[in-house]
């Protein structure tokens, strides 16, 4: 074992693993993240591959800390390069600086210019060597022991690991794997991180999820147990982890023919009165339109879990973008007031599922929760999520209730609902235009008041504090929403540590948005910047149609795949100083 | 249907709202209307236990005016809404209406799927060959040589889709054809349509006197089926494919088991939770 000199700590480190098709990256890097997460830190490892079905390159991107991780880093502190085959697809998202380490084999060639041009310390070792002179020897192994020693690991946490993972595949494969990674651990090696992670005192509770599980688990924690829905990448992982699940919790889960039947069939289970949802990414919510509108009517409360991608059209389907806001905003066609919530991270992806079902629930209408594929087929080591706030519940009418009237006026605007089976409920839900009987009528009083209804019901909303997450003061603002938030929220903890003070939103609550709130919150700010990964600038302009921003108001909006970085809001904010 | 206690002394008129329907006078849909509310009292379906679904067209606003639960929904998506009630909710008996554009053209792909899901449900659809509620269009059971739409005034110009044929490729394992000018008998075929186990499908030919003034002469062309329903798909498919579309009564019918989503309770939440802790 090799003494690094490493003197200091720090609060993260950023490793990323490469490597082409059959190098088992994804495997090294949740093994890693599992490790670090027995050694009681936290960390998020994010992915990216080429749209091939099997094999073809792919990357993980993981930041390890010591406190909760919830945005990668402006740069990698390591790269472990499996080999150098199509490496340059991942050069951009791989951001490296002379102080990074590339840890690659000699044998696997010359490093590629568009790695080799940032000058970084590299740390040559013969991993193809090590790992065939081991019977059933993989090269990703060694990896992953070099990778543990480097970063301080025990060796025997990272031992446990893959024993846990790999004792399905019988004791061979553990046995090599095993001593693949002992060899990479104690392999000599010239070169080493100039910092390691703060040690971890007394580690908390933690959980190893990714943002589609944590979707999935809000559903079943705010009451779903009815969902339909087709599969779509990059949502699929949300209803794979939903099918045995709700199962076991006495629901169920239907594979529709496609996205219209998807929306349609939870719009049925949920007026049979089992709360209902369906997960999609933009191509499927468009496809949804239609169907949502019916359920805004008809006062059927759904919730559609759209996990975001490049778009337009089929897009990027594989990379993360945030430019489906305002499909969830605006894509209804008629006046159809409902709910838009956008997770602020992985953990959150949680909490605002729960929320927006007990939401939709209580109002009786649509709920479209935004997480994206960055949050989605990302993992993450985090603190338990919190339980949404109860709410209400769905209000149901009572048996033999006289005179009922499903889409009576009341003075919140939610009506009892009749749920089939209810005697002397029976009642005609619609899609057109009705009176409070849900009789169909095309009078204009009627249209009106079922209008009002369906609009004012939705101002008995208590957003509570759960409307937007809100950290730092002073007088510049960065307000963003989804997955930036992670970043948004660093750019403002290093300003505050450069003296330079800001104040973060990160609105969670992105339809009915609490104007009142919002702006009570920018009391005293004369510089706001709002930061979104989207090319027009999508929440900008919304916050611009509700009034909410000050003409100097400033975006900072680009397009997907690349994530937003701190250190890029940093730089905007810096020019305003 | 499904363990529903029926409730003895229910009439036919106990299954009716009173609301007056949009149908033009002398409309087959009037007689479908009557014989749904006639194989409920028959059955002595207890309402609320009853949902009937739609889509959009002159037909599929029969829910309205049926006293049982009802969703006339958005067109050609009633078969995967009721398919998700089904599915949530599998005591409940479900009736699915709507007509030959609802359901063969924009809804075509749901009708397969539902054909091939076999959830136990019934699909009556009122054939009229005609978009009536849009004023007069080819639907996909128009015939390619009729001419009186200005949307097509060559005629559609390609084949007719065999509804019965599309069902039993489709996986269907109830089958009938009926005639509105025949209510008796299309009450009896909705009676054994509600009772089988399994997806059923009825096709009720029902004549539009507005757009589809020949269609007085389907009273003459009608004919009951001649041999005894078959379980054999492919005697079933070599005499639909065979007959001119006018043979009413039962054209197939088998028994497979009916599909419907597997549901248990074995865990709560915070069992779910678990397999997340580090």
């Amino acid at each position: 074992m090799t003494n690094h000199n490493t003197v200091l700590t720090c609060s993260t480190l950023s490793v990323a693993i490469t490597g082409s098709g059959g190098s088992g990256v994804v495997t090294t890097g949740q093994m890693l993240l599992k490790a670090i997460a027995n050694a009681g830190y936290y960390g998020l490892m994010a992915r990216s591959a080429g749209p091939q079905i099997r094999g073809g390159e792919s990357a993980v991107m993981l930041r390890l800390g010591s406190e909760p991780v919830d945005c990668l880093d402006d740069r990698f502190d390591v790269l472990m390069a499996l080999d150098w085959l199509n490496v340059s697809r991942f050069a951009e998202e791989i951001p490296l600086t002379a102080s990074s380490l590339i840890i690659c084999d000699p044998d696997a060639g010359e490093m590629p210019e568009a790695i080799a041009c940032h000058g970084a310390r590299s740390l040559e070792l013969p991993l193809k060597k090590l790992s065939g002179a081991i019977d059933g020897g993989r090269i990703n192994m060694i990896a992953l022991g070099v990778l543990a020693e480097l970063l301080g690991l025990p060796e025997t946490s990272i031992l446990t690991v893959v024993e846990t993972a790999l004792a399905p595949k019988g004791r061979e494969i553990v046995d090599a794997s095993r001593l693949c990674i002992s060899r990479g651990y104690s392999t000599e090696k010239n070169a080493g991180l100039e910092q390691t992670l703060t040690p971890v005192a007394s580690p908390a509770k933690r959980w190893n999820i990714s943002g589609n599980e944590a979707s999935g688990l809000g559903a079943i924690r705010g009451g779903v147990r009815f969902v339909a829905a087709y599969p779509i990448t990059p949502a699929s992982e949300i209803l794979e982890w939903l099918a045995p699940s709700l199962e076991k919790v006495g629901g169920s889960l239907l594979q529709a023919e496609d996205e219209l039947a998807s929306i349609n069939m939870i719009i049925g289970g949920s007026f049979g009165g089992v709360p209902s949802l369906t997960a999609t990414s933009g191509p499927g919510l468009s496809l949804m339109m239609e169907g949502l509108g019916l359920a805004v009517t008809s006062e059927t409360p759904v919730v559609v879990t759209n996990v975001m991608r490049g778009g337009p059209s089929t897009g990027i389907p594989t990379k993360s973008e945030q430019s489906d806001l305002n499909i969830a905003l605006y894509g209804f066609h008629g006046d159809a007031p409902h709910l838009v919530l956008g997770a602020l991270n992985i953990r959150d992806c949680t909490f605002v599922t729960d929320w927006g079902v007990r939401l939709a629930e209580q109002f009786q209408t649509v709920a479209i929760i935004l997480s994206d594929q960055s949050q989605g087929q990302a993992r993450s080591v985090i603190d338990p999520p919190p339980m949404a706030p109860a709410c209400k519940g769905r209000r149901t009418a009572r048996p033999d209730t006289q005179e009922y009237r499903r889409y009576a006026l009341t003075e919140d605007g939610i009506s009892p609902m009749a749920i089939p089976g209810t005697s002397g409920g029976a009642y005609t839900a619609d899609g057109l235009e009705h009176n409070e009987k849900g009789t169909p009528s095309s009078m204009s009083l009627d249209h009106q008041q079922q209008l009002d209804k369906r609009l004012g019901k939705l101002t008995g909303l208590d957003p509570t504090e759960n409307w937007a997450e809100s950290r730092g003061s002073g007088k510049i603002a960065i307000i963003t929403w989804g997955s930036s938030s992670g970043a948004a929220f660093e750019a403002g903890r290093r300003l505050e540590a450069g003296g330079q003070s800001a104040r973060v939103i990160a609105v969670r609550l992105l339809c009915p948005l609490p104007g009142t709130l919002m702006t009570a919150s920018l009391e005293g700010v004369d510089r706001i910047l709002v930061v979104e990964q989207n090319h027009g600038g999508q929440f900008f302009h919304y916050l611009r149609a509700l009034n909410l921003l000050p003409d100097n108001a400033e975006m900072l909006a680009r397009p997907g795949p690349l994530p937003i970085r701190p250190g890029e809001i940093m730089a905007r904010v810096s020019e305003w100083s | 249907m499904h363990g529903n206690t029926p409730i003895t002394g229910l009439k036919p008129k106990d299954y009716k709202t009173g609301i007056k329907p949009v149908w033009c006078p002398g409309c087959g849909d009037f007689s479908v209307l009557s014989a749904v509310t006639k194989a409920l009292a028959h059955l002595a379906l207890p309402h609320q236990n009853v949902a009937m679904i739609s889509g959009i067209g002159c037909s599929s606003r029969l829910p309205a005016y049926t006293s049982v639960y009802g969703f006339h929904g958005v067109h050609g998506r009633a078969l995967a809404l009721a398919s998700g009630l089904k599915a949530a909710r599998p005591d409940l008996t479900v009736l699915v209406a709507g007509g030959d554009g609802d359901g063969f053209s924009i809804g075509g792909n749901h009708f397969l799927h539902a054909c091939r899901r076999n959830m136990d449900m019934t699909y009556i659809v009122m054939d009229n060959e005609v978009y009536g509620m849009t004023k007069g269009q080819a639907s996909p059971t128009t015939a390619p040589d009729w001419t009186q739409s200005k949307l097509t005034p060559h005629g559609p110009g390609v084949p007719q889709f065999i509804p019965a044929a599309i069902a039993l490729v489709s996986g269907a394992t109830f089958i009938a054809r009926g005639f509105t000018g025949n209510p008796n008998g299309l009450t009896k075929l909705l009676v054994e349509a509600i009772e089988h186990p399994g997806f059923s499908f009825v096709q009720a030919l029902s004549p539009c006197p507005t757009y589809r003034p020949e269609h007085k002469a389907w009273k003459k062309q009608v004919r009951p089926v001649e041999e005894e329903a078959t379980s054999d798909p492919i005697i079933a498919a070599q005499r639909i494919q065979t007959d001119d579309g006018m043979s009413t009564g039962v054209l197939y019918q088998t028994t497979v088991p009916v599909w419907q989503p597997e549901q248990g309770i074995s865990a709560d939440t915070g069992q779910l939770e678990e397999v997340f802790f580090v």
